[in-house]
């Protein structure tokens, strides 16, 4: 048995590979305490190997220990790990777009599954999951529900913030003028859809393309995107129904993988 | 870091006590985190360990020596200011460090906020009065290679002796003649400034002692190629950093030592990482002490750092003033001839076309045997982070990938550096 964690701002997921299939696979939100989520994800788990991805990979590395003496840990990065789960996944795969908890990446793939470029926010949160969330509290929707909220809005207006904290501004603004809000959330998405669009077109966009990470939930960002990036029939974005555990799924391919 | 014996010195040089020991504090955590915490490390090392704990002490009592016997001190933030004239002139040049985030917030208010974080570090060390180096100087020369430098030594000026050296832009004849003329016109300030008169021989000494410092670095560069790599690449910046600032005699002899103990090292295939470890060219912005960031981070990831472009790396060190014919030359104009033949071959990128830059650090990958590139500016520099689509454009025919960064002192960037980072280490070795 092998297992993959991927530790991310938001969530924690675990999946578990025997015999070239998933297992079992689990999920936990951070916390502020992601050491006793970790723990209690892995209870009674003893893989053969661990490999841990996220931002938090390196958690993982300094749990070991405790968790079963001699597990064999090892880290790789949230490119690789998204890169390996999607080609996993959607082998004719030439693209992933993760947009995940404060992280937005876009990986160009190479047969195989092999990262070629990649592309990463730095620094701030514009674009990722947590833009969303923030905004989405300024309606006071959960986000989960901000997608198809969004979606009832017609003639998005133009957010030109891509900053999360301007970008409420403008939200707020836009409201005292009178806008209706399923238009400002729709405007809102279409902000992230753009930036995510040039970060795509910056690693040499190739169809098909796999969106993972939390935000590929969101119906509206998935619909404004597939237009963006003008799909033609037969190329629409390749989501799967788990998207948001793709990372873990690559962790645990890769540990399976260095047998 | 350093002793309290030295707090008589730095109250003479006017430094803000607290705050300059609150920089010592931070400097000296940092240097135990990233450098003495290295696995085999030559035993050469111990001479870069000792000159930075005592560079704000033993060098500036030097310094204060050499003004006791009416030498000049010169600052310098750029490798445009040819030291050789400084040292004809019997002067101590120092290249002042600005590596780190201190002073920032009063440097914003001489300079605007997007500015890079090397000119608000030298602004801010001098506001903050931190660096005895500063403090030391009795005219700090600046340089006209990009308008963010060019508009900060004005406000600058204020608070110090500035003396500005004008820098071409472009390498036609006509900017040859004008860096020429500047050469002569910072050697008769030296004359202004000493009250010596430079002859051929003092400027052929000056020549002697620079290309005696640059050759020493590029044996160390030449041993560099070797695989395990026998040097970290943290270990081989600090080198060239405190090239800029310790006595120039005493370094070259230091650095020759360590040399021949590297030689020892890699007859007996050893190094500081396993053999076929992934090897990385750091190029772009200088780095100057004590920032260390990136080659930490670098060699966090596992890989290892195996050569800088950089001013402070091989763009400093790479091309000599001719020997043959300083040995030769017979006048101070011949000399002034080659001094300027020599520094118009430095690639910076305030140049405009560049392109001898690319085809430079496509064969230090090469040589080295690097597998990538990382491409390294300042947030806010606009030459290097323009020339990184074109050095990316050129490592790509050559099939050598390449990893672009902007960043700054700040530390708040460093979880996403290291995923940068890692990831693109990861595609190296898969
Ligand atoms: S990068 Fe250019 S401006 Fe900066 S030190 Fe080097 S030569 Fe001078
Ligand atoms: S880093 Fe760039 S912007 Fe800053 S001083 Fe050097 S050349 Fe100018």
């Amino acid at each position: 048995m092998f297992a993959g964690i991927d530790i991310g701002s938001r969530s924690i997921e675990l999946i578990l590979l025997e015999d070239g299939g998933v297992v079992r696979s689990g999920r936990l939100p951070t916390t502020f305490d992601p050491a006793a989520q970790c723990r209690t994800l892995l209870d009674g788990v003893r893989p053969k190997r661990l490999v841990a991805t996220g931002y938090g990979r390196s958690l993982m590395e300094k749990l070991a220990g405790e968790l079963a003496p001699g597990l064999d840990v090892q880290t790789v990065t949230e490119i690789k790990a998204h890169a390996l789960g999607a080609h996993h996944r959607f082998p004719e795969a030439r693209t992933v777009l993760d947009i995940g908890g404060q992280d937005t990446k876009a990986i160009a793939l190479l047969p195989g599954g092999k990262v070629g470029k990649f592309e990463m926010n730095d620094r701030c949160a514009a674009g990722t999951g947590k833009f969303l969330e923030y905004t989405a509290g300024v309606f006071q929707i959960p986000v989960e529900e901000f997608g198809t909220y969004a979606l009832q809005g017609d003639a998005a207006p133009d957010i030109t913030s891509m900053c999360t904290v301007f970008a409420e501004t403008e939200a707020t603004s836009l409201m005292a003028q009178g806008e209706k809000p399923q238009n400002i959330a729709l405007g809102l998405h279409e902000a992230i859809v753009k930036r995510t669009a040039n970060m795509l077109s910056r690693v040499g966009l190739q169809f098909p393309v796999v969106f993972a990470g939390g935000v590929a939930h969101n119906p509206c960002v998935r619909e404004l995107l597939s237009r963006k990036l003008n799909a033609r029939l037969g190329e629409e974005l390749l989501v799967s129904d788990d998207p948001d555990m793709n990372g873990a799924l690559g962790a645990a391919l890769w540990a399976a993988r260095q047998s | 870091m350093a002793e309290s014996a030295y707090k008589e010195m730095w109250e003479k040089l006017n430094l803000d006590i607290d705050a300059h020991e609150g920089l010592l504090e931070v400097l000296g955590k940092f240097y135990g985190d990233i450098y003495l915490s290295q696995q085999g490390r030559l035993q050469g090392a111990e001479y870069l360990d000792f000159v930075l704990s005592e560079v704000h002490g033993l060098r500036i009592k030097e310094l204060q020596d050499a003004k006791a016997q009416g030498r000049k001190i010169i600052g310098s933030f750029c490798v445009f200011v040819p030291e050789e004239l400084t040292l004809a002139a019997d002067a101590v040049h120092v290249g002042l460090c600005s590596g780190a985030d201190a002073g920032t917030e009063m440097a914003e208010t001489m300079v605007p906020r997007n500015t890079c974080a090397l000119i608000k570090s030298f602004v801010g060390f001098k506001l903050a009065k931190i660096c005895p180096f500063t403090e030391s100087c009795d005219v700090v020369v600046g340089e006209t290679t990009c308008d963010g430098k060019k508009k900060a030594y004005e406000a600058f000026a204020e608070h110090v002796n500035m003396y500005i050296m004008e820098v071409p832009q472009q390498k036609n004849a006509c900017d040859h003649d004008l860096l020429r003329a500047e050469m002569k016109r910072y050697m008769e300030e030296l004359e202004k400034l000493t009250g010596k008169t430079i002859g051929v021989d003092d400027i052929k000494k000056g020549i002697a002692i620079a290309n005696g410092k640059r050759k020493a670095i590029q044996g160390l560069n030449a041993l560099r190629k070797a695989d395990p790599a026998p040097i970290s690449g943290r270990d081989a910046l600090l080198i060239n950093q405190i090239s800029f600032y310790d006595d120039p005699v005493r370094f070259t002899a230091k650095i020759n030592e360590l040399c021949d103990e590297i030689e020892a090292r890699i007859e007996k295939g050893e190094g500081v990482a396993p053999k076929g470890t992934p090897r990385l060219l750091l190029a772009g912005c200088p780095m100057a002490v004590p920032n260390w960031k990136l080659p930490y981070i670098v060699e966090g990831s596992g890989a290892v750092v195996v050569g800088e472009e950089s001013c402070i790396g091989s763009r400093n060190i790479r091309d000599l003033v001719d020997e043959d014919a300083t040995a030769k030359a017979t006048t101070v104009d011949e000399l002034l001839d080659l001094l300027t033949d020599r520094y118009m071959k430095i690639d910076c990128a305030c140049f405009t076309p560049n392109d001898e830059r690319l085809d430079n650090i496509a064969d230090m990958a090469e040589e080295l045997g690097a597998q990538g590139v990382i491409h390294y500016a300042l947030l806010f520099c606009q030459p290097y982070s323009h020339e990184a689509f074109k050095v990316d454009k050129t490592l790509q025919a050559k099939g050598v990938p390449m990893l672009a960064i902007e960043t700054d002192y700040g530390m708040e960037d460093v979880e996403q550096l290291k995923t940068r980072i890692e990831a693109f280490v990861e595609t190296l070795e898969s």
